[in-house]
């Protein structure tokens, strides 16, 4: 992030761990809505509960709403509706937004509320120590299947267009300048825009998967990535162990 | 009192009495006995400039209903047992951010499903109790049709004066009942206090209740349901910092309770045994000290208004004379009057689903005396 964006900041640390992904979405999320020169005074961001949460509150400055875990797109929904000219950014985990909260989301979508969601999707349960989520790749070690997942995960931007969003996007952080492109998208639409970032969990998923250095979980992360063009030729349950990258938006 | 008297609902004269004390947000779920509420104000509400939303359930709702506060609305929603009871957490999460909200619970007989088109007055502890943790909320109990409408008004302005969550605990009873209500405008609007200057989470008093700007203000907020400083930094290993936002978003509310507190006594001077009742309860027992009367035994009533806080000083006043307590659960406002008073305390609990008759107070009450 340059020196120029640091007014959106009123905070010195994060709380993130060394090589979270988390650092890189929040600097996408502020240059977004500094590129959109959004008025600050207007500006609502809404989290959760878990690691991804902690990215708006209290890093960015600007009104914020930290609240349970998994309601945030049911306060935000409240917060938009109460007053329409707020702009409402919801910045949450994946399970927060999917497990736990996933009601809320498809509900938000199916009445095409106007929030920009964003899903920092690190495939696991960071802050209370690394167990499954419902992001989880199959085969994925985790701290509640020691085993390998069994389970096939959410594709969310599927799941939020389904809903009826009428545009979902999902990148990894290693592309910061497709998902700041997404992210704006997602804010200037009338209704509600999803965007979800794959980010890398150093701390549990990759401790729990085996990945002794940063560069190697990074680098898994990114060979699971297919396009969304690759992914039409593959089975479907060939997907459950991969991330479909790139914009949701026929 | 202006307005014409006309006959209502006691649900229709609680929307009413929301409209009147200038409800701008309502999010809510259907659920029975309640229901007459949320659908008079999804017609209504917008119509008058504000906003109806049914959600997804209930959880959904008072998250909503916070959402819409903050962002500046005079927020409310209205349920019954199985939905409070999934409020909980956000009820705590309502708490610890000092958001004012009003929610009506139209009680009906429990737990679980129970009976969803029968009395009761089982919630009563679950509203102080029911989320983890100390906090305190304000709970008004009506008796009549009028009481719906003055009560729901006098809870957004409760709401706004201490920003807390405030209930009007109603019951199947009085929420079905029609009966004459005048929609009077003999009352204040209490709005909160938007500045921005001063910090949203913290006064020098340690009772005090601070101010609430809205999203949009300007004010940059940090709303958090962890534990916070009086800016709304997270604090979440400070032990001083926790004590002093857990003790004040208590005492603003007990230390309060002169203003607070509200109860209807009735033939208490000269009274040997008085009846503690609250809610639809509160009409059987008064024909029931009214009939005792008639009949030579000196009773009174001590009807309880206000049922959080407690009316502590009024329950201990009665001391030293029969008091019997009348309600529909096992005894739940029977067992804090026990705490206030060293005499006995005569229990009478029902429930089955119906209200109790005045018969079965004037029996109870004569037991208590012999």
């Amino acid at each position: 992030m340059t020196r120029a964006l640091e007014h959106w900041l009123r905070t010195e640390h994060t709380a993130f761990c060394p090589g979270c992904g988390h650092g890189i979405l929040m600097g996408c999320v502020i240059r977004a809505v500094d590129e959109l020169k959004l008025d600050r005074k207007k500006l609502l961001f809404v989290s959760g509960i878990g690691c991804a949460a902690w990215i708006p509150s209290p890093n960015i400055k600007a009104d914020t709403l930290h609240t349970l875990h998994g309601r945030a797109v049911a306060y935000a929904t409240g917060a938009k509706l109460a007053n329409p000219k707020l702009t409402v950014i919801v910045v949450s985990g994946d399970g927060d937004l999917s497990s736990i909260g996933g009601n809320h989301l498809i509900h938000a979508a199916r009445r095409n509320i106007d929030l920009c969601v964003i899903c920092g999707n690190n495939q696991i349960y960071g802050m209370t120590g690394g167990q499954t989520a419902s992001s989880t790749p199959v085969g994925a070690k985790t701290a509640t299947d020691p085993e390998g997942n069994r389970y096939r995960p959410f594709d969310l931007c599927a799941v939020t267009r389904a809903a009826g969003a009428p545009y979902a996007a999902r990148w990894p952080v290693t592309r910061p300048i497709s998902l700041v492109e997404s992210i704006k998208k997602a804010i200037s639409i009338n209704g509600l825009g999803f965007v979800e970032a794959v980010s890398p969990c150093p701390t549990q998923f990759g401790r729990r998967n085996r990945f002794d250095d940063l560069k190697s979980l990074y680098d898994y992360l990114v060979g699971l990535c297919v396009t969304r063009e690759e992914a039409k030729k593959m089975k479907p349950e060939q997907l459950w162990e991969r991330f479909v990258i790139g914009e949701y938006d026929d | 009192m202006s307005g014409e008297a006309q006959i209502l609902m006691g649900n229709h004269a609680a929307a009413e009495g929301a409209l009147a004390a200038g409800c701008t947000f309502y999010a809510g779920y259907p659920i029975t006995p309640s229901s007459e509420i949320m659908e008079l104000l999804a017609e209504r509400l917008p119509a008058n400039g504000g906003t109806f939303i049914q959600m997804e359930d209930e959880l959904a709702s008072i998250s909503a209903l916070v959402g819409a506060a903050w962002a500046g609305a005079r927020s409310m929603t209205a349920t019954s047992g199985p939905g409070l009871s999934l409020m909980m957490e956000g009820l705590g999460y309502a708490a610890i951010t000092e958001t004012p909200c009003v929610i009506i619970d139209v009680q009906r007989a429990g737990p679980a499903t129970g009976q969803a088109t029968r009395v009761a007055s089982g919630d009563i502890l679950q509203v102080r109790h029911g989320s983890h943790g100390d906090y305190c909320p304000i709970a008004l109990s009506p008796w009549s049709v009028q009481e719906m409408y003055d009560l729901t008004i006098r809870a957004f302005n409760l709401a706004q004066r201490y920003r807390v969550p405030t209930f009007v605990m109603s019951d199947e009873g009085i929420a079905h009942l029609r009966e004459s209500v005048r929609l009077h405008r003999d009352f204040e609007i209490v709005e909160r206090n938007r500045s921005i200057e001063s910090p949203p989470f913290g006064t020098d008093a340690p009772d005090g209740v601070p101010p609430m700007p809205a999203f949009g203000d300007g004010a940059n907020l940090l709303v958090t349901g962890s534990t916070h400083d009086e800016w709304g930094y997270r604090r979440v290993d400070h032990p001083e910092q926790h004590a002093r936002l857990v003790e004040r978003i208590n005492r603003k509310v007990l230390d309060h309770v002169d203003d607070i507190v509200e109860v209807d006594s009735r033939y208490l001077d000269d009274a040997e045994a008085v009846v503690v009742a609250y809610g639809f309860t509160g009409r059987s027992a008064l024909s029931a000290v009214k009939q005792l009367r008639t009949e030579g035994v000196k009773a009174g009533l001590l009807r309880l208004i206000t049922l959080w806080p407690f009316a502590e000083r009024e329950v201990r006043a009665l001391d030293g004379k029969a008091i019997v307590v009348p309600e529909m659960n096992r005894g739940q406002v029977a067992g804090l009057v026990r705490q206030q008073v060293c005499g006995g305390v005569v229990s009478l609990c029902q429930t089955n689903g119906e209200v109790i008759e005045p018969a079965a107070i004037v029996d109870k009450v004569k037991e208590a005396l012999a």
